[in-house]
């Protein structure tokens, strides 16, 4: 009986104690909220992210927002000085704003601390996603996810004997991946309402969203490859004869008529995820998309595998080559409590095997070892694109004042390219205008 | 037990505050009574709008803690006013609110003439007719923009099979000309029963005995319409324009959902516009005098119309 007692008694004090042992520990785990779009890297995120969990006793939350209210949504949080997010992951163009007005906290001292080099990682994420000023050591995020805008172009339409030979027929070459943009129009426009297999076709998929930042993203997309400028690279915030150079107007002109000959039905407003919807219903021939867009299509069923193929952008008239940078960087929320766990994440998600497991999953690592490692480019068939695309980036203003600038354009691209108002020259005299003004502003002259 | 309740809390009462809620005159009391719902309007309501008022002066953006926040006087009411941008906007409103409201009364008040008849199914087909204001504009913004869809949408097929014409060969929210016409057909669908209500209390609330009369003078149908239904519904009438007036001044939702503003900014309305100021540029003092002279005009509009409304009633 006494024996029974002590043994009671033992069990008793010892699951005491191992319960209050485990919530000492649950006392020291937070939980930590990861703002990012909601898109197919994020849920490969949620999986990477149980390795963080199951290291570091932390519990992660995600925050996802789609991609038309991610930037409303994350800077009104961001503005308000908001604790929802004690990581976010938010794009390139926010981070001049969000480092001058306190909104990120400095990584500089971490990353020298825990022996994180921004020269391990690709040198155009860096100065994309994590320098403010740009082209300075100043770091507010960590590489988390490259991307950039390229085409997927439907593989299996264009080893077609008998499309090859009118292709040929008419244009005189071979129906191939397009080198220049010329050559990607005269593929759009024949197929630009051709008969495939019983169904009316078209011919490319391209931005022309009005809300967020779509026809922005598309339309740089060209017009760095025609020679389009963000300003005198001698002086800064001189735009007039860089921004609406002559140049610059062809590509704008170039988009309309790429808009106008070859688009879909009804693709007034489209962006990423209109993009991929007309591409994977088997409407379109080319898309332009984001390269985060690629894993989903290879692994479609109905344009996946062998019947989709990658390339990067084509090249402009005088054979310049650029395209749009997309992606972002990982960074601590300064209203955040728990900034000690949020930099433990990031710590932990800078690891090389981290990183390799994140591309495995379909994120695109911006970590030099994982891309230039030599299995890489044949690893998966949009690899080598993915690489070719990142080495030819160019981004949009990163400054605190971007939003404007980005609204700006918005309208000014949405007006002449889909609402047919004015000319090319037109639309890009009123930006330089709608830009200089802005700057103004700002007090930058 | 409910006598005995309030006994026992009137005697529980401290006397010294017995004596002075006693010695509170009716109008303290009613104030007292009063104060918390002025208490909260003057924090919700009131004090944003003089903040508002007071934040249209400067140069403040919300976005932009750390920079000294600059009075700028009336700049930003003359940069609004000059802004040939922000006077397209007002036009597009314009012509969305005219139309709606000449639409929404004509088919709303045939709505209600036909409805005010006794028929078999009477009340099935006004339960029909309503059912599209009780659907929240996103959903309504979300379904017709599938329904306008040039491919696969409803309505252009409807079109195409009425007309002849190829279904996919115009975008209904794509093309420059047909936008401003598709947020008015959506906005017409979805409030039209709205004036079909009110129009429907006015007609029942005539009195059948003044038909009557009218058909022992002899006269026509046509005469009762006209010098007995539509005087007796005009204070009805006149109420429901003011009401879609005003929310249609404000429109934002159902029309961010169908075109966002485009194409272009063909259909951008002023509440679109300043929400991209407000909460896309970040100018929140640009954005404050926006919102100040949108009151103003809605607000003064409203008390002219009222004043002309009040008319109407008394004669």
């Amino acid at each position: 009986m006494m024996k029974q007692m002590l043994l009671s008694s033992t069990v008793v004090i010892g699951a005491y104690f191992a319960v209050s042992g485990a919530a000492g520990t649950q006392a020291s785990a937070a939980e930590l909220t990861l703002c990012w779009a909601a898109w197919d890297p994020a849920n490969a995120l949620v999986e990477l992210s149980k390795d963080f969990e199951a290291k570091s006793g932390n519990t992660m939350k995600f925050e996802f927002v789609p991609w038309p209210n991610f930037a409303d949504r994350m800077l009104n949080e961001l503005n308000s000085g908001g604790k929802l997010c004690d990581l976010m992951i938010g794009d390139s163009q926010w981070i001049g704003g969000a480092a001058e007005n306190g909104q990120y906290i400095k990584l500089n001292d971490f990353f020298d601390k825990e022996g994180i080099k921004m020269a391990d990682f690709i040198p155009a994420t860096v100065i994309g996603y994590a320098e403010w000023p740009k082209n300075s050591p100043n770091y507010w995020a960590l590489p988390a996810f490259g991307d950039v805008v390229g085409w997927t172009y439907r593989k299996d339409w264009f080893s077609r004997p008998e499309l090859q030979a009118e292709f040929k027929q008419k244009y005189g070459r071979d129906l191939a991946v397009p080198k220049t943009f010329a050559e990607l129009k005269d593929i759009a426009e024949f197929f630009q309402k051709r008969q495939i297999d019983g169904k009316t076709v078209y011919g490319a998929a391209i931005y022309t969203e009005r809300g967020s930042e779509g026809i922005t993203m598309g339309v740089m997309d060209v017009l760095y490859s025609f020679g389009f400028e963000y300003g005198n690279p001698k002086k800064a915030y001189e735009l007039d004869g860089f921004v609406n150079s002559a140049d610059a107007v062809k590509g704008l002109e170039f988009y309309k008529a790429l808009y106008d000959c070859c688009t879909p039905p009804g693709h007034s407003d489209a962006y990423m995820s209109e993009d991929i919807d007309a591409y994977k219903s088997g409407q379109v021939a080319l898309q332009m998309n984001f390269a985060f867009t690629w894993p989903g299509i290879h692994a479609d069923a109905n344009v996946g595998g062998d019947k989709s193929g990658y390339f990067p952008n084509p090249a402009g008239p005088t054979g310049v080559q650029f395209a749009q940078l997309g992606g972002q960087g990982i960074s601590v929320v300064a209203a955040s409590d728990k900034q000690k766990e949020a930099l433990d994440y990031i710590k932990w998600f800078a690891q090389p095997e981290i990183q390799k497991k994140w591309w495995a999953l379909g994120g695109y690592s911006a970590l030099r070892s994982v891309v230039e490692d030599p299995g890489f480019a044949t690893s998966q068939p949009y690899a080598q694109t993915f690489l070719d695309s990142m080495a030819i980036v160019k981004d949009f203003w990163a400054e605190p004042s971007y939003a404007s600038l980005l609204q700006a354009s918005q309208k000014r691209f949405h007006d002449y390219v889909v609402a047919n108002q004015g000319t090319a020259k037109d639309a890009l005299d009123g930006l330089s205008e709608d830009w200089k003004d802005i700057f103004e502003d700002e007090g930058k002259y | 037990m409910l006598h005995s309740s309030i006994d026992r809390a009137a005697h529980a009462t401290p006397p010294v505050l017995t004596r002075r809620i006693r010695g509170l005159s009716d109008r303290a009391i009613a104030w007292i009574f009063v104060a918390p719902s002025i208490v909260l309007l003057l924090a919700i309501n009131i004090f944003p709008l003089i903040w508002t008022v007071r934040l249209s002066f400067t140069n403040f953006r919300v976005n932009r803690p750390n920079e000294a926040v600059q009075f700028v006087g009336l700049r930003n009411y003359l940069n609004i006013l000059s802004d040939k941008d922000i006077w397209l906007t007002m036009q597009a409103t314009a012509h969305f609110l005219i139309w709606t409201i000449v639409l929404q009364v004509l088919i709303g008040f045939a709505l209600a003439y036909l409805i005010n008849k006794k028929f078999r199914g009477n009340d099935l087909w006004t339960t029909i007719i309503v059912l599209p204001m009780m659907l929240s504009p996103a959903v309504v913004g979300n379904f017709w923009t599938f329904l306008y869809q040039p491919q696969i949408g409803l309505f252009n097929y409807a079109v195409g099979f009425l007309t002849g014409a190829d279904p996919s060969s115009f975008s209904m929210i794509g093309d420059t000309t047909l936008a401003p016409w598709a947020i008015i057909i959506v906005d017409t669908w979805m409030w039209t029963p709205f004036v079909m209500l009110i129009c429907l209390a006015g007609l029942r609330s005539i009195p059948s005995s003044i038909y009557e009369a009218a058909e022992c003078d002899r006269a026509s149908s046509w005469r009762q319409f006209w010098t007995i239904t539509i005087p007796m519904v005009l204070p009805f009438l006149m109420l429901a324009i003011l009401f879609r007036g005003i929310e249609n001044f404000k429109m934002f939702d159902l029309v961010v959902q169908l075109t966002g503003g485009g194409p272009g900014s063909i259909t951008e309305l002023t509440s679109i516009n300043l929400k991209r100021e407000a909460f896309e540029k970040w100018r929140t003092g640009y954005a404050s005098a926006y919102a100040v002279i949108l009151f103003v005009t809605v607000f003064g509009l409203a008390s002219i119309y009222v004043k002309a409304l009040n008319k109407v009633k008394q004669r």
